[in-house]
């Protein structure tokens, strides 16, 4: 039974002892990933009792809850906004990363690392910073009514341009990094080729360069799209409650309303959507 | 510059950093000529190659294309296509796209393209290869696309950067033979890039030597082969015997020498070519096929005799090269005879007596090196 299950994992070959290698990593994955989904799959099944206790009656009414109109509003927005960001991440990253790849010279491990220092921040300090800078009383205002520029204070924080700066902000790198990675591999020769048989830079760039770099981008969307869809943090921050996501409508259940049985099962239908969404793109680049 | 010629270079230098790559290299190409450029690596050919393509400019000098100058033209506005020594093939293309690139890129009328990827397909023997994939290809295919995709649209002016560098020698000299089919057939001028001496000379209507960013001499394959004019091109080109000689008073239009204060040997000048004046240091060369090997007296007329001993032998199969002591004052410095392979004398021969035969008319003299 046991070798069965192993062989399947393996793709049909058979163990060896190599394969012992893979077994720190598979204990863990079992551990901290596999049974919790596992829990959390049972839970959304369970009804919520009084005061947040969970009673073991099993049934469907979490997910009849889910596709209640009332949540559709916040799916939309969070679709609204993992988009936006994903796209302005890419429009901004794109060029960036086509810089660091083929122009940057010698500057380029510098700014690379110059690109992951916020990544390295801590999110909560990152994000407070930016409540400093664009708080009513923030800098901002303060370097925009010294210039003259504004009477009143803008209203920045708290609204879609704070939440779309936050997403981007801590977002970039996962674009610029892949797209960075698939740009760099391109030879220099492919480019040469197309400048010798006739292409300008700009066709050169749309033929060869897009085109051959489109693995890149496809894993800058997902690394983008994907944890996007699941922030909730940024949100609370920078977005304020009338712009929370599904991030925030599933944190709530778990932290606020202690409906964790309704919390389980938004979790589990925003997996399945991610899986799924994985799936019909792995497929897709199977036939294509 | 006349009506026949196509691309003239020079005086082209150029440096990458504080490294001279090219020093005042000058070349003019004819319509319909199969130039080489022929040299070991790090010599300048490639650095050459890629400034008529465009994608280097030259520090000095000027690269004039069909009587216009191109110099500061980038590579997408010169008539030239390269084929370059990894193929550089578009991978998310297949191999009709990749020859239909140029002609998009030139604006032929789709139904024209349509009309002539078959047709270039044709020429390098890959019919019916339309649809495949460019990673699914073997090497040689490659290279036969990547030679397609050149031809396809047409240039005045073919540029090969060592394509047939990456190949087995079974399939090296298969290609070489059709890329002089196709250069006959097709009528274009071709400049192609190797340190293969004997591909240079089984497909070039003229070779220019590179030693060090210089061309050392420009001429036909038998020219350059039969008339070294430095040690370097005589070397590099079948090898070479180069001793040193003084020049001593002689007749007109010969050359009287003493070659290593030993042998006295009466050489006639080419045509043109200048009496080095009495008293001066030259060096001398002779082929090795030159080289007659006698184990008894039987001299050919007109021939200068060696008294030498076998220093040593190689058996090549169909030739074998034998190793000659014969100067008295200089023992290590020997000379190289090729012969037929019937000629090989077993190694327990070594150190026997035999006589060197030598015409006065192959001995060479080489210019200085620059």
């Amino acid at each position: 039974m046991l070798d069965r299950a192993l062989s399947w994992l393996l793709g049909g070959r058979r163990p060896t002892a190599s394969h012992l290698l893979l077994a720190p990593s598979a204990v863990w994955l079992t551990i901290f990933l596999l049974l919790p989904s596992a829990g959390l799959l049972a839970l959304s099944f369970a009804h919520n009792g009084p005061y947040g206790a969970v009673s073991w009656t099993l049934g469907l009414q979490n997910y009849r809850r889910a596709f209640n109109p009332e949540y559709v509003p916040v799916l939309l927005r969070t679709l609204v906004f993992s988009g936006g960001t994903t796209l302005i991440c890419l429009l901004l990253g794109y060029p960036l990363a086509y810089y660091l790849s083929f122009r940057a010279g010698r500057r380029r491990g510098a700014l690379i690392i110059a690109l992951m220092v916020p990544f390295w921040t801590s999110a909560l300090v990152a994000f407070y910073s930016w409540m400093i800078i664009l708080g009513r009383e923030g800098l901002l205002n303060a370097v925009l009514r010294r210039l003259g520029l504004v009477s009143a204070p803008l209203a920045l924080l708290y609204t879609p341009f704070s939440l779309f700066l936050g997403l981007v902000y801590f977002y970039l790198p996962f674009t610029v990094l892949p797209l960075y990675g698939s740009l760099e591999k391109i030879p220099r020769q492919y480019v040469e080729a197309a400048y010798d048989l006739g292409a300008g830079r700009w066709s050169a760039f749309r033929q060869v360069t897009l085109p051959l770099s489109m693995p890149g981008i496809v894993a800058a969307v997902l690394l983008t799209f994907v944890p996007c869809l699941g922030d909730f943090l940024t949100a609370e921050l920078l977005g304020g409650p009338r712009y929370y996501l599904v991030g925030n409508l599933i944190s709530n259940q778990f932290l606020m309303a202690q409906d964790w049985p309704f919390g389980a099962a938004l979790t589990c239908l925003l997996l399945a959507g991610l899986v799924g969404g994985l799936w019909l793109y792995r497929r897709w680049e199977a036939v294509a | 510059m006349t009506d026949e010629t196509l691309l003239e270079i020079g005086p082209v230098s150029k440096s990458f950093g504080e490294a001279p790559v090219l020093r005042e290299v000058s070349l003019t190409v004819r319509k319909g000529e199969f130039m080489t450029l022929l040299g070991p690596s790090g010599c300048g050919k490639t650095t050459t190659l890629r400034i008529i393509a465009g994608f280097e400019s030259p520090d000095s000098g000027r690269v004039r294309l069909a009587g216009a100058d191109v110099t500061d033209l980038p590579p997408y506005e010169r008539d030239v296509h390269t084929v370059f020594q990894h193929y550089a093939l578009f991978p998310h293309l297949d191999v009709a796209g990749n020859i239909a690139f140029g002609m998009r890129m030139d604006k032929v009328p789709p139904p024209e393209i349509a009309r002539r990827i078959p047709e270039a397909l044709a020429m390098v023997k890959l019919s019916g290869f339309e649809k495949r994939r460019v990673s699914s290809l073997s090497g040689g295919q490659m290279q036969r696309v990547a030679l397609a995709r050149a031809i396809a649209g047409k240039p005045s002016l073919l540029l090969l950067d060592e394509p047939l560098g990456a190949l087995d020698l079974k399939l090296r000299k298969e290609m070489q033979l059709e890329l002089k089919r196709l250069h006959r057939r097709l009528g274009f001028a071709f400049v192609y890039v190797t340190h293969d001496q004997e591909e240079a000379m089984t497909m070039s209507d003229r070779i220019a030597v590179f030693n060090k960013g210089r061309i050392e001499q420009i001429g036909a394959p038998s020219e350059i082969y039969e008339a070294p004019r430095t040690s370097f091109v005589a070397d590099f080109i079948g090898g070479a015997n180069v001793f040193s000689a003084k020049v001593l008073p002689g007749a007109e239009g010969r050359a009287h020498l003493l070659i290593e204060d030993e042998v006295e040997v009466d050489v006639p000048l080419d045509p043109g070519e200048s009496l080095p004046a009495p008293g001066r240091r030259v060096k001398v060369g002779i082929r090795p096929e030159r080289v007659r090997v006698y184990y008894k007296d039987e001299l050919p007329f007109g021939a200068l005799r060696l008294d030498a001993t076998i220093a040593d032998s190689i058996f090549l199969g169909d030739a074998c090269q034998i190793y000659l002591r014969f100067l008295k004052s200089a023992p290590d410095k020997l000379l190289t005879a090729l012969a037929g392979g019937d000629r090989y004398t077993m190694h327990d021969d070594l150190g026997v007596p035999a006589i060197a035969a030598i015409q006065p008319d192959d001995v060479y003299i080489l210019e200085e090196d620059a």
